[in-house]
């Protein structure tokens, strides 16, 4: 268990500035989501608290003691990788004795240790098995295992659940989260997924190309996100935005309104902030959402219970939300109060 | 359904058969039929009668002290060369694999010495080493050292030994290369972070993920050195000082062409046979089962 501290952290390779300065404090034991678009930095971020890539700019303290120029294997981290990186050659055992056996442990305790991970991730039957002798959940655990027996004071993981199908990886998600309280280690986590994101985070950074637009817990981030594109990724279906011509009587500042979908909801036409008319409905059951027209041309996502009534296609229909859900942006899309 | 490529009737396919089947049965099957009848024969001094011995010539062979010499000589030879030129190729492939970026070049100089006739390769080296006119020889004789491996029977072992490798090493270089690049970079990372530093990663993950590739090349350089050496070593030694550097094939030319044996030489040529049907068993008992972990 440690402290994870990135002051102004940036990353080039070559003349390209990947990373533009991260900053972030994070306690002992508390579990940080790393979430964000495809190629906008999670995984060079990491890597770089793994010391798998050098750090261009500020620093990275694991515990208080700046590690930027400390080797992978003397930085007390373990890291689970995307493709699990299992050692083919090595039984289950060996897989997740190797780093003990390496750090010279007494034999009894390596078993031990061992023994206990295998039970904690139900893999006591394969102990014996090659990596390819398993299935993708079955990897994804020993890939686990190997993490915990060495008992780091840092987790890292790179979308350590992209490669399970979908219900998997909710079982998994679960299992993780419930493992990580178990063991409080700190935990550094990367996703592209916002729903993972959302699930697993104490606190979650949103990145977008190489910044951090926002570091927060998962409602906070949902209920007030700083930034436009923060308002756009968390959130599914994803946020409306339309221009204040749409509405009345905005400041002059605003640039763009932003609204979820879930925080709307039909009003008679000619009534609430903005018109449009109804294009179509999707009834998912629970839910239907209405996808309208607005008298500017932009879309606009409406989510309303299963059991509301929905308009005829082709309506004209009135859209109204509390104003106090509204959110505002500048046109360099900080969000305006 | 499978769908496979039929030929009407059994012309076309017999003649296009026919030029491999021709050069096979010329250059193989008739000289190893031959090479049999005339192993269990000794004609006389004139070649004009032959006298039928049974398996006299490999009973006299294997009691011949020269011959278990050059059995000797051989194994060393081989092993040499084997451990010299994929020692060296893999050094290279680590090297060319931690900077990926300038191994494109590197390969293509690298694979320069393959292209080299093993004759030529010889007539390089000994010119290299001349005790006369050699420009290492000469460097040598600066340094204090008197090379001379035309009367030095270790110098000789070594000049061809590091002749014959050095074709080798291309070759090899760019099989250990591929394997090396097979393996996942997260693995290695993975190993890295569990606390391995370059040696031990390398002794405990890449060598044994290399196993394939290293046996494949343990094969195709012990057969290399049995049979492809002929030319380096008539270049540079013709099997001298004494008999230092006379491998089976090479003996089996000595006996054979130069000492006019050839109910010996014949003899010989069988057993290399052998030994030759024997690694290419050996390579496909290996090629079937591919993944050795
Ligand atoms: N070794 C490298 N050399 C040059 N550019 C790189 C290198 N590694 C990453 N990049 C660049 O840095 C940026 C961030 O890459 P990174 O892998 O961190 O993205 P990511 O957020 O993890 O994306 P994904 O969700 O697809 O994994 C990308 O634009 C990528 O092209
Ligand atoms: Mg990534």
């Amino acid at each position: 268990m440690a402290t994870l501290t990135l002051t102004s952290v940036k990353k080039s390779f070559g003349p390209t500035e990947v990373i533009h300065g991260v900053d972030i404090d994070i306690a002992e034991g508390e579990f940080i989501v790393i979430v964000g678009p495809s190629g906008c930095g999670k995984s060079t971020l990491l890597r770089m608290v793994a010391g798998l890539e050098t750090v261009s700019g500020g620093t990275i303290a694991i515990d208080g003691r700046t590690v930027n120029d400390v080797e992978p294997m003397d930085r007390d981290i373990a890291m689970v990788f995307q493709n699990y990186a299992l050692y083919p050659h090595m039984s289950v055992f060996e897989n997740m004795a190797y780093g003990l056996k390496i750090a010279k442990t007494p034999k009894a305790e390596i078993d031990a240790r061992v023994a206990v991970a295998a039970k904690m991730l139900q893999l006591e039957p394969y102990l014996q098995r090659k990596p390819r002798e398993l299935s993708g959940g079955q990897r994804q655990r020993v890939a686990m295992g190997r993490a915990i027996v060495r008992k780091p004071s840092v987790f890292l993981f790179d979308e350590p659940l992209s490669n399970l199908d979908a219900k998997l990886r909710v079982q998994m998600r679960l299992e993780i989260k419930a493992l990580q309280k178990e063991l409080g280690i700190t935990s550094l986590y990367v996703t592209h997924d916002q729903v993972e994101a959302m699930t697993l985070a104490d606190r979650m950074i949103v990145m977008n190309a190489g910044r951090a637009d926002q570091i927060g817990t998962p409602l906070d981030v949902y209920e007030n996100p700083a930034t436009e594109f923060v308002a756009g990724f968390i959130g599914s279906p994803a946020t409306n935005f339309f221009s204040p011509s749409a509405a009345f009587g905005r400041a002059p500042t605003v640039a763009r309104i932003g609204v979820r979908p879930e925080h709307a909801q039909l009003a008679a036409p000619g009534q609430g902030r903005a018109q449009g008319k109804l294009l179509f409905a999707e009834a998912l059951g629970a839910e239907t959402l209405l996808h309208i027209r607005l008298n500017t041309g932009e879309m606009f996502t409406l989510r309303q219970d299963g059991t509301a009534p929905v308009p005829v296609e082709g309506a004209d229909c009135g859209i109204d939300w509390p104003a106090e859900r509204e959110l505002d942006f500048d046109a360099e899309g900080r969000r305006l109060p | 359904m499978e769908k496979r490529v039929t030929f009407k009737g059994w012309l076309l396919p017999l003649l296009l058969l026919l030029p491999q089947v021709i050069i096979t049965a010329v250059f193989f099957f008739y000289p190893a039929g031959q090479a049999i009848y005339q192993s269990l024969f000794i004609p006389d001094p004139f070649g004009l009668s032959m006298r039928f011995v049974g398996l006299g010539n490999f009973e006299f062979l294997l009691s011949d002290p020269y011959y278990r010499a050059s059995f000797v000589t051989t194994a060393v030879f081989s092993i040499l060369v084997t451990v010299v030129s994929m020692g060296a190729a893999l050094y290279l492939a680590v090297l060319a694999d931690r900077l990926i970026k300038g191994s494109g070049t590197y390969r293509t100089l690298l694979i320069w010495p393959y292209a080299v006739a093993p004759a030529v390769a010889g007539v390089l080296w000994m010119f290299m080493f001349n005790t006369r006119v050699g420009v290492v020889s000469w460097y040598l004789g600066l340094l204090g050292y008197d090379w001379n491996h035309v009367l030095n029977e270790g110098e000789a072992m070594g000049l061809v030994v590091v002749a014959s490798a050095w074709g080798r090493v291309s070759y090899n270089f760019l099989f250990f290369l591929a394997g090396l690049q097979a393996i996942p970079r997260s693995v290695i990372e993975a190993a890295a972070i569990d606390g391995a530093h370059f040696w031990t990663r390398f002794r405990t993950i890449v060598f044994p993920l290399l196993s394939p590739t290293t046996f494949f090349l343990l094969v195709v350089n012990i057969v290399y050195a049995f049979f492809e050496t002929f030319g380096v070593i008539h270049t540079i030694t013709a099997g001298g000082p004494q008999q230092a550097t006379t491998i089976l094939v090479y003996k089996v030319y000595a006996d054979g062409f130069v000492g006019q044996d050839l109910g010996s030489s014949a003899a010989q040529s069988v057993i290399l046979l052998l030994v030759v049907g024997l690694l290419t068993i050996i390579q496909f008992k290996f090629i079937e089962r591919r993944v050795h972990y």
